[in-house]
């Protein structure tokens, strides 16, 4: 029997109070306290599976699928920076944090990233030798906590990017529950062991616009004008905060909408706080394009990044490159089905497992755990990642040289229809079968 | 970008007897920078003097060497940000996050400092001779800070490591949901902030404190001064906890 279905077909569940609502409201009665958990937002929202290509046929001329070239190469942050990023595919490792992940995690993330020629992201909490050591292009986050960050770190990372926030939890700080909170995780952050750390939703020495220009020249100067600075932003009101953020002087923005994953949130942050990723990324290329700055600013899109399919629909839309989080953390075995039981000896399952706040994970990935953290192998880790990011490449190479593209920028939104209404509004691409543009009249 | 300014091509000439001098109102503070990075730069010239800086941002930052930078005027935003070994003195005011989250190394601000002076820093020595505004050495990670005067609302809030000294008044929610950094308060606060209290003067409090001052060149008696600190209770949540914040 599906379980999803009641047992007796004369009972109707209610559509305001469903089981899982009725469930949320007696945990809280029970532990008086809200419910933290990993990952994004589950809720279904309209996504890139709303959209789809308009291959060619008599009015397009395809390339041909295994003879004619497609190119995936891009270029991050060559507005200013000396040494700006050359990466071989525009599929990169968004930022997570050595305490969120474990160390052997984080170097995975560097090796699969370096076999393909890509970039990964610290995260909070610091740079740590492995991944640095195995990570050819290096992101730099700058949080508001600032743990760990230090000047000769600050030199050695390939790009530095600015966090203003993240699209799990858009005007939220970080969070890292005392059971990761070992002594190598505190040591680098300068925290007891133990403790809860929560840290800051703001940048301590700035606020606002004038002054993040006036940040982003102070790491311009420190670091000898060499590497791009990112700039990177929750989803929510994305057509002023790019605006913004590429005035400021970003040489890359990051934009993160509602799906992309965290380490720990407030469920009822992240369900309800921030608007997805297909509504933000039109914004983002709106104000770039207005301020003359489209493809001079990169522009780097995640959140709920899966496939080549969804790849090829960012590039599309105007983005230059994607970052994978969750996509990432499943490549390296993230909720596999040869660990069901130990999921559910959790209390979850494989394909539902969240609790990366709990450091409890079976996969060894979003743990502090040694010997949890044992089962990860990191050179397999970095293998499978590698591969995943290479059949997302491939994907989108598939889909762009059917619309006639020799480049995946080349894609364009005049490849694209919607399924949906609201997909179409949000898009700016038409209902599939029209003309029609909600908003844009006919 | 236009050459280094004529007083920066002098600098052999100088180089035992005088500090190299620059001047911001003719070379820009990029190649001030630039300079003061190099990895020749204590050969250069062990010492710098830099006239004109009229409140320009980003004035000495991201130093790296054991060499003197004294500042003739105010300084704009960062002055002196991660800096390294290196020692700066301004003799003027300071703009918000001066030394921010410096290293080692020293910095004193003969004047008045804006708003997060400190901010973030993991370690060495800043000294404010007159006071300090709002967030003074937010999340501080291990720097001691010395201020003359009076320190603004929120100071050494979310403080994880390191000694804020101040030898006036504090204004609002002093010590803020302070991890493990020390106050030491000679005047009056205004209030206390979620988790920070007073704690017992103890004989190796007052010997520390006498270090620093000494250290700082304030001539202040540590007796004189009180102890505050984190009553570590908020330290993991409780819901018990939600209306402390």
């Amino acid at each position: 029997m599906n379980p999803a279905l009641p047992p007796d077909p004369t009972l109707r569940e209610s559509a305001t109070f469903d089981r899982a609502t009725i469930a949320d409201i007696q945990r809280a009665a029970e532990t008086g306290i809200y419910d933290i958990r990993g990952g994004g937002a589950k809720r279904r929202v309209p996504h890139f599976d709303d959209l789809l290509f308009l291959g060619a046929s008599m009015s397009r001329y395809p390339l041909e699928g295994y003879r004619e070239r497609c190119d995936t190469d891009v270029v991050l942050g060559d507005r200013n920076a000396t040494y700006p990023l050359h990466l071989s595919t525009p599929v990169t490792i968004a930022g997570m944090s050595f305490g969120a992940l474990s160390g052997r995690a984080k170097e995975a993330l560097g090796r699969g990233a370096s076999e393909v020629n890509t970039s990964t992201t610290t995260g909070d909490g610091g740079m740590t030798a492995e991944e640095r050591g195995q990570s050819k292009h290096l992101v730099y986050q700058y949080l508001p906590s600032r743990y760990g960050m230090n000047p000769d770190d600050l030199r050695q990372a390939d790009a530095i990017e600015v966090v203003l926030g993240q699209g799990a939890k858009p005007g939220g700080g970080g969070m890292l529950l005392g059971q990761k909170i070992t002594e190598r995780v505190a040591g680098m952050r300068t925290l007891p062991m133990g403790v809860d750390q929560r840290s800051a939703c703001r940048h301590p020495d700035w606020t606002g616009p004038d002054d993040l220009e006036i940040k982003i020249r102070e790491l311009r100067e420190i670091t000898d004008w060499e590497k791009p600075i990112y700039v990177k932003i929750g989803a929510s009101r994305t057509y002023y905060d790019v605006k913004l953020a590429a005035k400021a002087g970003a040489d890359v923005i990051v934009l993160d909408g509602m799906q992309g994953g965290t380490a720990a949130t407030q469920d009822v942050f992240i369900e309800h706080v921030g608007i997805p990723t297909l509504a933000a990324l039109p914004q983002a290329v709106q104000a770039l394009q207005e301020e003359g700055l489209h493809r001079q600013v990169q522009l780097v899109v995640s959140g709920g990044i899966r496939n080549g399919a969804d790849l090829a629909k960012c590039m599309a839309l105007g983005a230059d490159a994607v970052a994978i989080g969750t996509a990432a953390l499943i490549a390296l075995g993230d909720n596999s089905p040869s660990l069901d039981a130990e999921y559910r000896e959790l209390g979850s399952a494989a394909g539902f497992y969240d609790d990366w706040q709990a450091g409890r994970d079976p996969a060894g990935i979003t743990t502090q755990d040694d010997e949890l953290a044992q089962r990860l192998d990191p050179v397999l880790g970095g293998r499978r990642l590698a591969n995943f990011i290479r059949v997302m490449t491939m994907e989108a190479q598939i889909i762009a040289r059917a619309c006639g593209k020799a480049h995946l920028h080349h894609l364009e939104p005049e490849d694209l229809v919607a399924l949906t209404i609201e997909a179409a509004a949000m898009a700016r691409v038409p209902l599939a079968g029209t003309s029609w543009i909600p908003g844009q009249g006919l | 970008m236009a050459a280094l300014s004529t007083p920066l091509e002098t600098v052999d000439e100088f180089r035992e007897v005088e500090p190299a001098a620059v001047d911001l109102s003719v070379c820009e503070v990029r190649e001030l920078n630039a300079a003061l990075h190099a990895r020749d730069v204590v050969e250069k010239a062990a010492r710098w003097r830099v006239s004109s800086p009229d409140g320009r941002h980003n004035i000495a930052v991201g130093l790296d060497a054991g060499i003197e930078v004294e500042i003739d005027g105010h300084v704009g935003y960062y002055c002196a940000g991660m800096n390294k070994t290196a020692s700066v003195t301004v003799h003027g005011n300071a703009g918000v996050g001066v030394a921010e989250n410096m290293m080692s190394g020293t910095v004193r601000v003969r004047g008045n400092a804006s708003q997060s002076a400190g901010a973030t820093a993991h370690g060495g020595l800043l000294v404010v001779e007159g006071s300090a505004a709002a967030r003074c050495g937010i999340s501080m990670k291990g720097v001691d800070i010395v201020v003359g005067g009076d320190v603004g609302h929120m100071s050494a809030f979310m403080g994880q490591a390191g000694r804020l000294v101040i030898c006036g008044d504090a204004g609002d929610a002093l010590g803020d949901s302070l991890y493990e950094a020390r106050i030491y308060l000679r005047g009056s606060v205004k209030s206390l902030g979620a988790d920070c209290v007073e704690k017992e003067m103890r004989g190796e409090h007052l010997a520390e404190l006498g270090e620093l001052l000494a250290a700082a060149g304030m001539d202040a008696d540590p007796a004189a001064f009180r102890r505050y600190g984190s009553a570590r209770t908020l330290y993991n949540f409780s819901v018990d906890h939600a209306s402390s914040y």
